[in-house]
């Protein structure tokens, strides 16, 4: 096996338009268990810890650009105050140590239905920077699952970056699991609300094929909330919120809980982050 | 391939390594450092704990090429004093596998908060599981060495 090592953003892509099969790694808290358990044999590792550029992050206009290297410690650290939400996420993943390797880059890469960034990046409408010597390309981060561990990412491609709008208050996120770490989601739900464009953003994490949002539920609650209004939500607007996420998930039985436990909690998990976020953001 | 990193203090050479290879395996089966021991092989216990450049992750999460050129502070490289005091003190060691990650992450707490509480002793330990215990004797041990 080989191990390729750039140190340059540049060399890297070179690296991979030349080694098509080598495996990128970052964090190595999906690579290396798959190695260690012999379940992988590529013939080829890529090493993307020596790249710098992976690791920054800045504000370019109203986005911002965060490198795929930031591991999740510095996403809560660094960028708790500016979103919020992915933070929320982050600080649920795995442990200390797993958060000071794992990268958000690693998560997107390893496309699993159950990686708690995603339905937070789906929810704030996240695109996600993909390069390669061709040239570099955005795609929506709703269109970049295509399957349960597959994306649009092509063979000689990169993951460089995500984008995202700073959000304020109005981002929640929740999460299922048998204890507080170290947990893979039974199932995982992400709001955003933007009170000034009246938005409303979705995100599922594992309990469909591939995390997915929810439209129906966001261009329901986008029409029912009174934005205008310091009042509560209505609870007959939580409630059919609730019912529009749990029935865009198409989750499974298997062994961390069932379809019909997955949809039921969804339901629950929409109605409390909409109650907390609509508190937040008022 | 050949691998140079620094391992407590010390410039440690490794030949024949397979690139696939943890640095937990480098560590244990290639440098004779045993104390960092290897349990789950999937980041989930937290036994094979060490600083890399500073910073505590799961040995047997980093390929052993990552570790080229960077420094390595294992169970075996930390002074002795009052973490390793505390959980000998507070009975917070029975069949001792889970120890040396529990030292390391406990002397990492300790380094960031001066008298963390015990929300945040919990969360710092999140990634350390021990069998034997029940951890109230572990959460002793760490509230005495942060006196």
């Amino acid at each position: 096996m080989d191990f390729l090592r750039p140190s340059t953003w540049e060399e890297a892509l070179a690296a991979k338009a030349a080694h098509p099969e080598a495996v990128p790694i970052a964090g190595g808290t999906d690579v290396m268990v798959e190695l260690n358990f012999d379940r992988r044999r590529p013939p080829a590792l890529l090493d993307l810890t020596r790249v710098a550029a992976l690791t920054e992050w800045g504000g370019d206009g109203d986005l911002l650009r965060v490198g795929a290297g930031v591991p999740y410690r510095r996403i809560i650290e660094e960028l708790g105050g500016r979103l919020p939400g992915l933070a929320m996420a982050a600080r649920t993943v795995g442990s200390p140590q797993i958060r000071n390797r794992g990268t958000v880059g690693g998560n997107l890469g390893s496309a699993s239905p159950a990686g708690d960034a995603h339905p937070p990046l789906l929810a704030a409408g996240a695109e996600i920077e993909l390069a390669s010597v061709r040239g570099v390309r955005r795609v929506p981060v709703d269109e970049f699952f295509t399957g349960p561990k597959r994306s649009v990412l092509a063979p000689d491609e990169l993951i460089a970056a995500f984008w995202m709008r700073p959000a304020r208050t109005g981002d929640q996120f929740a999460k299922i699991g048998t204890r507080n770490a170290m947990v893979i989601a039974v199932c995982s739900f992400a709001l955003t609300l933007d009170r000034e464009r009246r938005t409303v953003g979705t995100g599922i994490g594992s309990a469909a094929p591939t995390p997915v949002r929810a439209p129906a539920a966001e261009a329901f609650l986008a029409a029912s909330l009174d934005w205008d209004s310091p009042g509560a939500v209505p609870p007959a607007v939580a409630a059919e919120f609730g019912r529009l996420v749990a029935a865009a998930a198409a989750p499974i039985d298997d062994v961390r809980g069932t379809a019909a436990y997955r949809r039921h909690a969804l339901s629950v998990l929409a109605r409390r982050t909409l109650t907390w976020a609509w508190e937040g953001s008022r | 391939m050949r691998l140079n990193c620094t391992v407590n203090g010390e410039k440690r050479q490794a030949d024949d390594v397979w690139p696939g290879e943890s640095l937990l395996y480098v560590l244990r089966e290639r440098l004779g450092l045993p104390g960092s021991k290897n349990a789950c092989e999937q980041g989930e216990c937290g036994s094979c704990t060490v600083y890399l450049d500073g910073t505590p992750v799961c040995s047997c999460l980093v390929a052993a090429g990552q570790a080229e050129g960077r420094a390595v502070v294992t169970v075996e490289g930390l002074e002795f004093g009052r973490v390793q005091e505390a959980f000998l003190a507070a009975g917070a060691v029975q069949c001792g596998f889970c120890t040396p990650g529990l030292v390391v992450a406990v002397h990492d707490l300790l380094a960031r908060a001066d008298k963390p509480s015990d929300p945040d002793i919990r969360e710092a330990l999140a990634g350390n599981l021990c069998r034997c215990t029940g951890y109230e004797k572990i959460l002793d041990a760490v509230r005495l060495a942060a006196q």
